[in-house]
């Protein structure tokens, strides 16, 4: 052997977020032999990378994982980011993960029978990885953010902290998915003026006929739609998180929840020219398409509880008042002028797959992948979205998806090809 | 494939081949460069305020592509504006562009959803202050202030699946999108 000092083992998994430790549970009930390497802690993006007030989209009930569940006195409630860095941990603890942490992966490549992964702690050989580093390494923000003028400053949400961070006076924030909407509220609530630029969005009620939307989402099959039964995966994979908050009021933030509390709603931001914000005129046909998106879905639980039986345990049918168009929208916003002293981006996020030397990775940089099986072999993925059904988006959606690419991988192990 | 069998199988009849639409949103998906397409309009002065516009050769999917025949359009603007009213005002181009395109989509949208259509009409209406293009006042700008579009669609299906589809059709539009986001548009003299 030329490579007598190089470590072996059967799999590495690359990430110890609730995604990984699924895989390193499975792997451990199946004796595969295994290692998780952590760049930084367990939990470190939870940990590291959110606003303060950020708490989970999903309830506490919703909260499991192979082997663990919520067992607290709040079921309804929404975990703060330091009970879930906690409930991951103790999910690590309990399944006695094998974790290494401070093992950042800077390389995979293939070798002749597996893969050869490089990180600061050192270089290990096995037959297969998994991929569990997360779908949110990096925000990103449009290409016209450089046209943005200097006196104007400008934060992503890994940046963000809490409103006191912000300069005084006006905020723009880009984006109305579940990120945008809830820093458009907390900045607001601070005094601000807040403007939000409106593209394409997910409009949920926070409760429905008296129970969590997302325990409709669950019971009524919506989230057991698999990747492969759905008529346009691309477009699901990529769809903004709907506008959801987690308090203890379970109330709803919509956009007409915003225009209440006196944030400006403007169209989607287009470009800048000559110092100027543009935004686009289409934002009536936003609040239309989400509107009619959600009374599609709130119909389609309608439909499943009154043919299952199960209206006689939630509240009666609702619809809810269609998204309000303010009078005069403006389609443009001089960044000279200093109404707005900061931008917050809340444009989305994307996985960074630059230590990944596998091509497996498309021009607009997500893997390639079916099911969590990507197309080399050896070589699988957990805890993107929508990975195997719109479930897997979920912390609750790991434990299916974990145990089935498991599978598949021991099946690959077992017969040298799957 | 299952939704393409389904389609080939569908009883509903719009006029519109969505099957080659789908097939080439497949192809052009591997092939970016053949989804370049540029459109091209050449105008002449004839008097006055008037003009002929004529369109003809386009590029796209690789190569130079001709209409069958050159379509041409006379611009000009009416007797309130002390012209001669040879053709419509060159913003009126502008609500045939976003009438016509909208319509398109809607009966695309409806076919790839099953939806039979009876009748689709609209009517445009842009609202325009024309004291900016006569430099009366300074802060009135020269476009649109603003333009509503009314569809009325007779159709098998519900209100809300046919307000769906002018949804959709506008999610999908060129002049939609040209008219109502900033676009970088050069001048110049040869």
């Amino acid at each position: 052997m030329n490579h007598g000092s190089v470590e072996r083992v059967t799999t590495v998994v690359v990430g110890a977020g609730h995604a990984g430790l699924a895989a390193s549970h499975f792997l451990s009930d199946r004796s595969i032999d295994h290692v998780v390497l952590e760049r930084g802690e367990v939990a470190n993006s939870w940990r590291h990378e959110r606003w303060d007030s950020l708490r989970l989209l999903t309830p506490n009930w919703q909260s499991r994982l192979p082997g663990l569940r919520y067992e607290g006195q709040d079921p309804d409630g929404y975990m703060t980011m330091g009970e879930v860095t906690e409930f991951i941990e103790r999910f690590a603890a309990v399944s006695r993960a094998p974790v290494r942490t401070g093992a950042n992966v800077t390389s995979v490549r293939r070798t002749d029978d597996g893969y050869q992964v490089t990180s600061s702690r050192g270089e290990i050989r096995c037959r297969t990885v998994v991929i569990a580093s997360g779908a949110c390494n990096r925000p990103s923000v449009p290409l016209f953010h450089s046209a943005v003028p200097d006196s104007v400053e400008q934060l992503t949400p890994f940046d963000y902290r809490d409103p006191a961070k912000l300069p005084d006076g006006g905020v723009m924030v880009v984006g109305a998915s579940a990120t945008g909407v809830q820093l458009a509220a907390e900045l607001r609530q601070s005094g601000r003026p807040v403007t939000l630029a409106v593209g394409e969005h997910v409009r949920l009620p926070r409760v429905y006929r008296g129970r969590d939307v997302l325990w409709w989402m669950d019971a009524s099959g919506v989230w057991d739609q698999r990747y492969d039964q759905l008529d346009d995966l691309t477009r699901a994979r990529r769809l903004p998180s709907p506008q959801l908050v987690g308090t203890h009021e379970r109330a709803t933030l919509d956009l007409n929840t915003l225009t209440s509390a006196g944030v400006e709603l403007v169209g989607r931001w287009a470009a800048v020219r000559d110092g100027r914000a543009l935004f686009s005129g289409g934002l009536r046909n936003m609040f239309t398409l989400a509107d009619l998106k959600m009374a599609r879905l709130l119909g389609t639980f309608d439909e499943w509880a009154s043919e299952n039986g199960r209206d006689g345990e939630v509240d009666p049918p609702e619809r809810f008042a269609a998204t309000r168009v303010p009078t005069s929208t403006r389609l443009q916003l001089d960044l000279r002028s200093g109404e707005i002293r900061a931008i917050v981006w809340a444009t989305g996020f994307r996985p960074d797959y630059g230590w990944l030397a596998v091509p497996v990775v498309d021009a607009k940089g997500q893997l390639l992948h079916e099911g969590g099986v990507v197309d080399s072999p050896g070589l699988y993925a957990l805890g993107l979205p929508v990975l195997r059904k719109r479930r897997s988006s979920f912390i609750c959606g790991i434990e299916d998806d974990a145990r089935e690419v498991i599978d598949h991988l021991a099946r690959y192990l077992a017969g040298g090809s799957a | 494939m299952g939704e393409r069998a389904h389609i080939v199988m569908t009883t509903v009849a719009n006029g519109v081949n969505v099957q080659a639409l789908l097939d080439a949103r497949e192809v052009l998906k591997g092939a970016p460069e053949a989804a370049q397409f540029t459109w091209r309009a050449s105008s002449k002065w004839d008097n006055g305020v008037h003009s002929t516009t004529k369109i003809q050769p386009y590029f796209g999917l690789g190569a130079e592509q001709n209409h069958k025949t050159e379509f041409v359009f006379e611009a000009d603007h009416p007797e309130t504006f002390a012209a001669e009213d040879n053709g419509i005002t060159p913003i009126e181009y502008l609500l045939v562009g976003l009438a016509s395109c909208l319509t398109a989509g809607v009966i695309a949208v409806a076919q790839n959803r099953d939806i039979q259509l009876r009748s689709v009409t609209s009517t445009v209406e842009g609202h325009h202050d024309i004291r900016g293009i006569l430099g009366v006042d300074s802060d009135v700008r020269n476009g649109f202030n603003d333009i509503k579009v009314t569809f009325k669609i007779d159709a098998d299906a519900s209100a809300q699946d046919i307000e769906a589809l002018v949804a959709q059709s506008q999610k999908r539009s060129a002049v939609f999108d040209a008219l109502t986001n900033p676009t970088d548009v050069t001048v110049e003299v040869a």
